[in-house]
């Protein structure tokens, strides 16, 4: 059960195997999960550091909790309280971490290629925890574990991902991977949100989300960044919501089973209404569980097999 | 290198000389004297007072010129310093350069144009200044064009910065028709440009990384070949990297519109897949383009739309390019790998003649920009760049001058060599 990565950076390239063997692991993780006593030794005596220097609380604490239940050891680091403020350089503050001896590092940053030149600087595992508007790995593949989960398979299931396309490492690195699986992936969201040349990533682009919605199998629906407000991407929350927003009156008209999905944090009443978040259609905290055991699944893989 | 007085009786043997005039190479010996050339023709016998110098195998043309050069003083001499930029300018076989106002503080007083000059008097090349076209670079107000004009500013530029309102590029346009000078255009719509770090493109759509779009330079240029058209001013625009760029120059040009243009060695090299390392030694303003555009700047370049190359040398520290794409400062270093890429890409590769590429960094610029005319003959100071255009040489860390080092063309072999420079009184050694 070897990888044929180094590191996790994105799902751009990586092969079908490497997907699979993930994902595989992370089911077996996931029994793990359900015991009394959820942890293995299985990292024991190696050491991690969740250097975050952007917001996280999700991811952050996903990540933590699946490297608490390995058994590694853990830093944190972020950057309200980093040296990065005052003015070191992110070379400077990960090269001083290292000198400390760690094995692993999940990076968050707010800047798209951060993970890869961090690859320059380090010997240690780096694994991608977002990188801009870049790739979101670990994200992409617990989605594609629920997916599978649920329908058996990736080959052949048609999935929709559904609004600001253009800023979203959870679009990105889904359409990576799961196009590699040999899923069919629409995108569907306003014109301003459709990054340049997207469909030549094999992906098809859609702006009628009713028409989605009559062969789609899976919805994943992005948040919709307060910070895009005001830059003109779109003319209201309220258009928005009636164009792109997966609300109850629309679901209603679909006689079809759905899955949706939603990488969080939810606008509720935006781009999902509370009672489509909480449907019986919903598997998002579903996606939530997998995520821990998605993260222990790369963490065992790219950590695990290794000697210190 | 080696950086000498010239001496004071100088005969150059066999040599293969450049010659504009008849669009051919000229054997012959070269004879200066007191850095005057004295005599142009085969076979010159002198006596022992001479120091000869065989030059078999080696071109001489007349000394090359880079009319975009950024080096940094005053205020960012820890990228580079006038002293060092005529270093590597002179290492590249340049003897004449123009450098950019985006100083700390800007060329756009009378005393930035002097400090310029004073400071170089002494260096290897001549440098010349560009002073801003609005004060401070910001857009709003003109520079004192005619006095800036008076102490040598040879042409006008907010370089780095696009001269967003239309209404102020009008009247520098329709103002610098005073001092007949250029107005140099960074061609880039700031709003359209919008932050983006990398051509807008597919590429940038599978990097996650924020585009900037053509359509910025192309709105760019079209709206200052309008101006100029309209105003009836010169100018000149800055790295041309546009397919559609060139166009519309190309049209401009046959319509009268009093336009000029450059293009830069790597624009004509590298396109925007470079990104796909995250490298931020490829994040250059305005950024690499596309492989069409590439093929449409080489068109551009044979049939005479963009009369000059030039290397918009942009030396930064090191640590603000080992950085991620967003955090990193804009643009490379130039002058040492420029004459490799040009005789490597354009002459070797691409079989475009030597000769014209030769006066678009020779002849084209100086007429341009109203600087010396280098030519290699009778009665005129020695300004000449000696090269070997068949030697193999790998561009290294070693073979740069600057004081900065960023640059993405580390480990490339070139095929053609700069071997010596005869300018300003000095003799370089390469």
């Amino acid at each position: 059960m070897n990888l044929s990565i180094k590191h996790l950076l994105g799902l751009e390239g990586v092969p079908k195997d490497d997907i699979n063997t993930i994902l595989d692991t992370a089911f077996s993780f996931r029994e793990v999960l359900e015991r009394p006593v959820k942890k293995v030794p299985t990292l024991q005596g190696k050491t991690v550091v969740n250097l975050f220097f952007e917001p996280s609380t999700r991811t952050r604490i996903s990540f933590e909790l699946a490297e608490k239940r390995l058994s590694a050891d853990i830093v944190n680091f972020s950057a309200s309280v980093s040296s990065l403020r005052k003015g070191e350089s992110l070379k400077d503050t990960v090269q001083n971490i290292l000198a400390m001896k760690v094995d692993t590092i999940v990076m968050r940053h707010s800047d798209p290629g951060a993970a890869r030149l961090l690859t320059r600087f380090v010997d240690a595992v780096v694994i991608n925890a977002g990188d801009g508007t870049h790739e979101h790995p670990t994200q992409a593949l617990l989605d594609m574990m629920s997916m599978r989960e649920k329908l058996g398979t990736l080959e052949k299931v048609n999935v929709a991902i559904v609004g600001d396309i253009k800023h979203s490492r959870v679009a990105l690195s889904n359409i990576y991977g799961l196009t590699t699986m040999g899923a069919n992936v629409v995108v569907c969201g306003p014109p301003t949100f459709i990054p340049f040349g997207i469909e030549k990533l094999g992906v098809k682009v859609m702006y009628d989300l009713d028409e989605v919605l009559q062969f789609a199998d899976v919805v994943m629906v992005l948040r919709i960044q307060k910070e895009r407000m005001g830059k003109g991407f779109f003319p209201s929350l309220r258009e928005y919501r009636k164009q792109f927003g997966l609300t109850r009156e629309r679901l209603e008209k679909v006689r079809r089973k759905l899955i949706i999905m939603h990488p969080g944090p939810m606008n509720r009443g935006v781009e999902i209404d509370s009672e489509v978040a909480e449907s019986e259609h919903s598997i998002i905290l579903h996606q939530v569980l997998n995520g821990v055991a998605v993260r222990m699944a790369v963490l065992f893989l790219l950590v695990g097999g290794k000697r210190g | 290198m080696e950086i000498k007085k010239l001496e004071r009786k100088l005969l150059l043997t066999n040599c293969l000389i450049v010659d504009f005039e008849k669009s051919d190479f000229v054997r012959a010996d070269i004879l200066i004297e007191n850095g005057i050339i004295k005599e142009v023709k085969a076979n010159i016998e002198v006596d022992n007072n001479f120091k000869k110098i065989d030059l078999k195998g080696f071109v001489v043309s007349p000394g090359f010129i880079d009319v975009h050069v950024h080096f940094r003083e005053p205020g960012y001499e820890n990228a580079e310093t006038l002293e060092s930029g005529a270093r590597a300018a002179v290492s590249g076989g340049f003897t004449q350069v123009c450098c950019m106002p985006n100083t700390e503080p800007p060329i756009d007083t009378q005393e930035g144009v002097k400090f310029v000059y004073e400071k170089s008097e002494n260096l290897p090349v001549y440098i010349y200044p560009i002073a801003a076209i609005t004060k401070k670079r910001a857009g709003s107000e003109l520079t004192e064009m005619v006095e800036l004009a008076k102490v040598g500013a040879v042409a006008f530029s907010d370089d780095g910065n696009y001269v967003q309102n239309p209404l102020v590029m009008r009247y520098a346009m329709e103002y610098s028709k005073l001092v007949d000078k250029p107005i140099v255009e960074h061609a880039e719509d700031e709003l359209l440009k919008d932050n983006g770090v990398m051509n807008e493109s597919f590429v940038s759509t599978r990097l996650g990384l924020k585009g900037n779009p053509y359509i910025a330079e192309e709105i760019a240029v079209y709206r200052d070949l309008a101006l100029a058209r309209f105003t009836g001013a010169r100018i000149h625009i800055a790295h041309v990297t546009t397919a559609r760029s060139v166009d519309l120059i190309r049209k401009a040009k046959k319509e009268g519109v009093k336009v000029t243009a450059e293009v830069t060695p790597h624009h004509l090299t590298l396109t925007d897949s470079y990104m796909e390392n995250f490298d931020a030694n490829g994040k250059i303003a305005p950024p690499l383009r596309s492989e069409e555009d590439v093929e449409a700047l080489v068109e551009g370049l044979k049939d005479g739309t963009i009369d000059v190359i030039a290397t918009d040398h942009a030396p930064h520290p090191i640590e603000t390019k080992e950085t991620t794409i967003n955090e990193a400062s804009s643009g490379i270093i130039g002058l040492e790998s420029a004459f490799g890429l040009i005789m490597t890409n354009l002459v070797h590769k691409r079989n475009l003649p030597l000769i014209e590429i030769l006066k678009k960094i020779t002849i084209n610029p100086a007429k341009i920009f109203g600087l010396r005319i280098p030519e290699v003959k009778r009665g005129v100071q020695a300004n000449l760049t000696v090269f070997d255009p068949d030697e193999w040489w790998v561009f290294s860390r070693k073979t740069i001058y600057s004081k900065s080092y960023n640059t993405p063309f580390l480990g490339y072999e070139f095929l053609g060599r700069v071997k010596q420079v005869i300018t300003k009184g000095y003799r370089v050694i390469v």
